[in-house]
């Protein structure tokens, strides 16, 4: 074998994997949420998380997703509900300080239009959701836009007093928005 | 003549009063409460109040601007009058104002305010820790003024009715009128 040929192989191969997005850029990235106190939205985020997402755009389907939210770096809004929110009631984050979503399947829905299905571990219990979102190339980059649902009393977020949903509602939307890049 | 507030006017009067009464102490007690679902949801009533207030102070004030409230007794000296009115006048701005800092208190912390937990107002400010602070003072402030001249208006209120015994107090409470 001529010992060009190696280095070409392996050009040929990475090429083919070109289309792989797989490098999060945090900056262009965030996961919010809005949950209803009273009737009133009230919007919230995590400030740290890490996404290993790893898309095609020719073929989403085959595309996968894990991330990882660090409880400990929300902001509800407030000072004292940050606070109230770690505790033992709320996320217990200290025992549990990472929330994590795991994709299982990527399911194609219309124009760049999927949703992925996976499991969602918060608080030690873990329950299957589906999020839709979009792809869009924007740029050198995938963009992934996506909200869901979840009901917080299933994954015991908010017990005892706080269990009363006409004060704190059972829903709460997640919203994500995901700019993935090449390596760099 | 009148001798005597209009029905409307008497029963605006009473019911806005009845209302400062029951926001004034509930927001008093609520800001001291620990985070609880309790303080969440007394924060909301509070609010349900005060912009039920302001609705009604709107229409106060527009009613007290078409009927001329019956005249003070000839008996008051001068200053008296000026002060009655002054007192007046001001307790008016504040019934407008005070829910109105209310209200962009909690725009600028970042919470909008739904009237009966259905009809969201607009938030009129951003969100802005600091400017939200800057309005709790505010609010603060300026129920301890109104504070301050509801004491004088009852005071006053109760010196004309047991002291001069004039119309007075009779005159926003007609029922008082028929007993003397």
């Amino acid at each position: 074998m001529k010992h060009w040929l190696l280095p070409v192989l392996l050009l040929c191969f990475s090429s083919a994997t070109a289309e792989e997005f797989n490098t999060l850029r945090p900056q262009q990235s965030n996961v919010t949420f809005v949950s209803k106190q009273m009737g009133v939205p009230v919007a919230g985020s995590f400030n740290k998380f890490s996404a290993d997402i790893s898309v095609n755009p020719a073929k989403p389907e085959t595309g996968s997703a894990r991330v990882s939210i660090d409880l400990n770096s929300m902001d509800a809004g407030s000072a004292e509900a940050n606070e109230e929110l770690g505790g033992r009631s709320w996320f217990n984050s200290k025992q549990h300080p990472v929330a994590r979503f795991v994709s299982s399947r990527v399911t194609r829905l219309g124009d760049e239009r999927y949703e992925a299905l996976g499991n969602m571990t918060i608080k030690g219990k873990t329950l299957p959701v589906k999020a839709p979102f979009t792809l869009k190339r924007v740029g050198g980059a995938v963009v992934v836009d996506g909200a869901f649902a979840i009901k917080r009393l299933d994954y015991g977020i908010g017990t005892g007093i706080w269990a009363d949903t006409s004060v704190v509602a059972d829903e709460v939307k997640i919203t994500f928005h995901f700019t993935v890049g090449k390596p760099r | 003549m009148a001798e005597r507030y209009t029905h409307t006017a008497i029963l605006l009067h009473w019911l806005i009063a009845l209302l400062i009464f029951t926001a004034f102490p509930l927001g008093v007690y609520m800001h001291e409460l620990p985070f609880s679902p309790d303080k969440l949801r007394l924060y909301s009533w509070h609010k349900w109040i005060g912009v039920s207030l302001f609705l009604l102070a709107i229409v106060r004030l527009t009613w007290r601007t078409t009927h001329r409230p019956p005249a003070l007794p000839d008996a008051m000296a001068n200053w008296e009058k000026l002060a009655a009115h002054a007192v007046h006048f001001s307790l008016y701005v504040l019934i407008i104002i005070i829910p109105l800092s209310g209200w962009l208190m909690s725009s600028a912390k970042g919470v909008q305010t739904v009237w009966l937990g259905v009809l969201p107002l607009p938030d009129l400010l951003n969100k802005n820790k600091e400017l939200g602070d800057l309005l709790k003072e505010v609010h603060e402030i300026l129920n301890f003024m109104m504070l301050g001249l509801i004491l004088a208006h009852v005071g006053a209120a109760l010196k004309h009715h047991f002291i001069e015994r004039d119309n007075i107090l009779s005159r926003m409470l007609p029922m008082l009128r028929k007993k003397s």
